[in-house]
């Protein structure tokens, strides 16, 4: 009897797990969209192609989706991640391994809900939970200015996610529980500059993919928008109310820095920012302009400075102080103004900020400006700094220059980095 | 009392903590290969190895360096008997008023020591932070080659050179071909440069 029971019970509970794997894969499943031929460049827009080389500006297309050394836009690069590596797809129009047999709907599919043209769940590196707000002028400017591309043979190496990561149907899963489909609802409150600024920030622009904290299971917290972030062995700043920079950004001064890479009482992009305002300078300043509007007013403004000292004694650090008078004072503390000068470093977030990691990363590696580009540089340190020097300047930057109480886990954060250094 | 290693050889010094090691180096070291010229870590003229990597000696103070080997170029042969890095330099004219060489010349020999057999491309990846403003850097980037294939001549090891396999070097590389002796008059230059420009 009691047995019969329990069969009874173990079947009911296997027609139940059954009808709920069915439902998630119905659920789950997306058709394939039929391939097309390449569409010839010609049958593009002019104006329409214009815009989109300006919006993969604006949303770092070619950051990512160009390998190191590689061919712009033939992907690649690989992008680590907590659960695994997961390698840039090629979006260049070749019809056997880029994007050449998409149609503009199967373009739109993948920004607006993460699909491929063949109707596998793509993973949330590719920012969709950003790209979904794109609107369809917008997304089919995209398409006309990729499928416009010299396309270039490049097979996509494979992923390396542990199973069951690797299953791109559990994406689906992600999806129901942390993706919110667009399009960009417009936010009657604010002007229209505002909301352009909005609307290319937080679609395209993707600021909050870096700036906004994720949880365990890689997705955005909603809650802490533009609270500060994690990228590529770097800090992105927080950019709302709990920004620790030592001077208030307003829009004038965000629209510099995001333009023109650094500003004088802020400092110089860098780190994963840096490709960032590069790209920013060769797209439309109403655009800049209204990221930046939209930016400030999400930071909003503060009646003192963050940055003022709130340690009243600071230690003695002689290490710290000989090493910073030698070997940083002559440019940080020098006379020229910025882009050729340093920054004074108490007005630099990366000194006043919640983090130490990218203080310590442009010590060891300096600045380098890209390959045939203007910008800030600074000589690395990495191989004459041991570590506990390096810990000590650190110290000593952040007490007596910073003002601010010491950063935890400091010994930690310098291991990090100069693994990354040997990576 | 500091103690540094520098081209082999311990020097104690009463200098400071805090002096920048290229101060060091030409006042108290009378080593005046490394140059000052802009003071900042920007132009590298100042380079110098220290444990092999490429170092600017202008904004590094001497108490980082307890324990380390330092190379200047007068560490990397001598007028009498240069080394292979300082030979391709003379071969191929690359100063034109020298105030960058020594360290084109240090930063290069830091390239080698680790990949002796850089691509062109990575020769100028590496040497990118170095500022030449005469415009020799096409010579300078032949120097370079040619200091590679003189060290991976026969016998000879960038490190571990001896003086008498560095002579039989010059012979035999000299015998390799009648360009290079050509390329030691300056007169010829600007006619061997423009085809590469």
């Amino acid at each position: 009897m009691k047995t019969f029971v329990t069969r009874h019970l173990v079947i009911r509970l296997l027609w139940i797990l059954g009808v709920l794997v069915v439902g998630f894969m119905v659920y789950a499943w997306r058709s394939s969209i039929p391939p097309i031929e390449s569409p010839a460049a010609d049958s593009f827009d002019t104006g329409s192609v214009q815009r989109g080389a300006q919006l993969a500006a604006l949303g770092d297309c070619a950051t990512c989706h160009t390998a190191p050394g590689g061919e712009t836009f033939a992907g690649g690069r690989p992008v680590v991640t907590p659960f695994g590596t997961i390698y840039s797809t090629n979006i260049t129009p070749d019809p056997g391994t880029g994007i050449g047999h998409w149609s503009q709907a199967a373009f739109q599919r993948a920004m607006r809900e993460g699909v491929d043209r063949e109707g596998d769940h793509l993973y949330p590196a590719f920012p969709y939970d950003h790209f979904t707000l794109v609107n369809d002028t917008d997304s089919a400017a995209l398409y006309a200015f990729v499928m416009t591309r010299q396309p270039v043979q490049a097979r996509t190496p494979e992923n390396h996610l542990p199973f069951p990561l690797n299953m791109r149907l559990l994406v689906a899963g992600w999806k129901l529980l942390f993706f919110k489909k667009g399009p960009y609802e417009q936010d009657a409150e604010h002007d229209a500059e505002w909301n352009s600024g909005a609307y290319l920030a937080n679609g395209i622009g993707h600021c909050g993919a870096c700036h906004t904290p994720r949880n365990s299971f890689g997705a955005e917290i909603v809650a802490q928008h533009f609270g500060g972030g994690e990228a590529e062995g770097w800090h992105a700043y927080a950019i709302n109310a709990d920004s620790k920079s030592f001077e208030t950004w307003n829009a004038e001064d965000l629209h510099m820095f995001l333009s023109k890479g650094w500003h004088d009482r802020h400092g110089d992009a860098h780190g994963p920012m840096a490709p960032v305002s590069q790209n920013l300078a060769a797209v439309p300043d109403a655009d800049v302009k209204a990221i930046a509007s939209y930016v400030a007013s999400v930071m909003g403004k503060r009646d003192q400075p963050s940055g003022k000292s709130t340690a009243s004694d600071t230690p003695s650090n002689d290490t710290g102080a000989a090493i910073y008078a030698v070997s940083c004072a002559s440019c940080h503390d020098g006379t020229r103004p910025l882009p050729f000068g340093g920054v004074k470093l108490m007005l630099s977030t990366a000194v006043t900020g919640e983090s130490a990691t990218n203080l310590i990363n442009v010590v060891l590696d300096g600045l380098h400006p890209p390959e045939g580009t203007a910008g800030a540089i600074m000589p690395g340190f990495s191989s004459t700094l041991t570590d506990g020097q390096l810990e000590s300047l650190v110290a000593y930057v952040r007490s007596n220059l910073g003002a601010q109480p010491p950063w935890t886990g400091v010994e930690t954060s310098v291991r990090e980095a100069r693994s990354r250094e040997r990576d | 009392m500091i103690e540094l290693k520098v081209n082999g050889k311990s020097h104690n010094l009463s200098a400071d903590p805090d002096t920048p090691l290229l101060y060091v180096l030409r006042n108290d070291l009378q080593l005046n290969a490394a140059k000052f010229g802009c003071g900042l870590g920007q132009c590298g003229s100042c380079t110098v190895l220290v444990d092999g990597a490429p170092t600017l000696s202008c904004v590094t103070p001497i108490m980082l360096l307890e324990g380390r080997q330092i190379t200047t170029v007068e560490g990397l042969g001598t007028p009498e008997d240069p080394g292979p890095m300082q030979r391709a330099f003379i071969e191929e004219q690359s100063a034109q008023c020298g105030y960058c060489i020594p360290g084109m010349m240090m930063r290069a020999q830091a390239l080698l020591q680790r990949n002796p057999r850089a691509t062109d491309a990575e020769i100028r990846a590496f040497l990118e932070p170095n500022l030449c403003r005469c415009g020799t850097h096409m010579r300078i980037l032949r120097a370079v080659k040619r200091a590679a294939s003189l060290m991976a001549g026969p016998g000879s090891t960038p490190s571990t050179q001896t003086p008498s396999a560095a002579s039989t070097q010059i012979d035999a590389s000299d015998a390799d071909s009648d360009a290079q002796l050509d390329r030691r008059r300056p007169v010829h230059s600007e006619k061997r440069e423009r085809p590469e420009r």
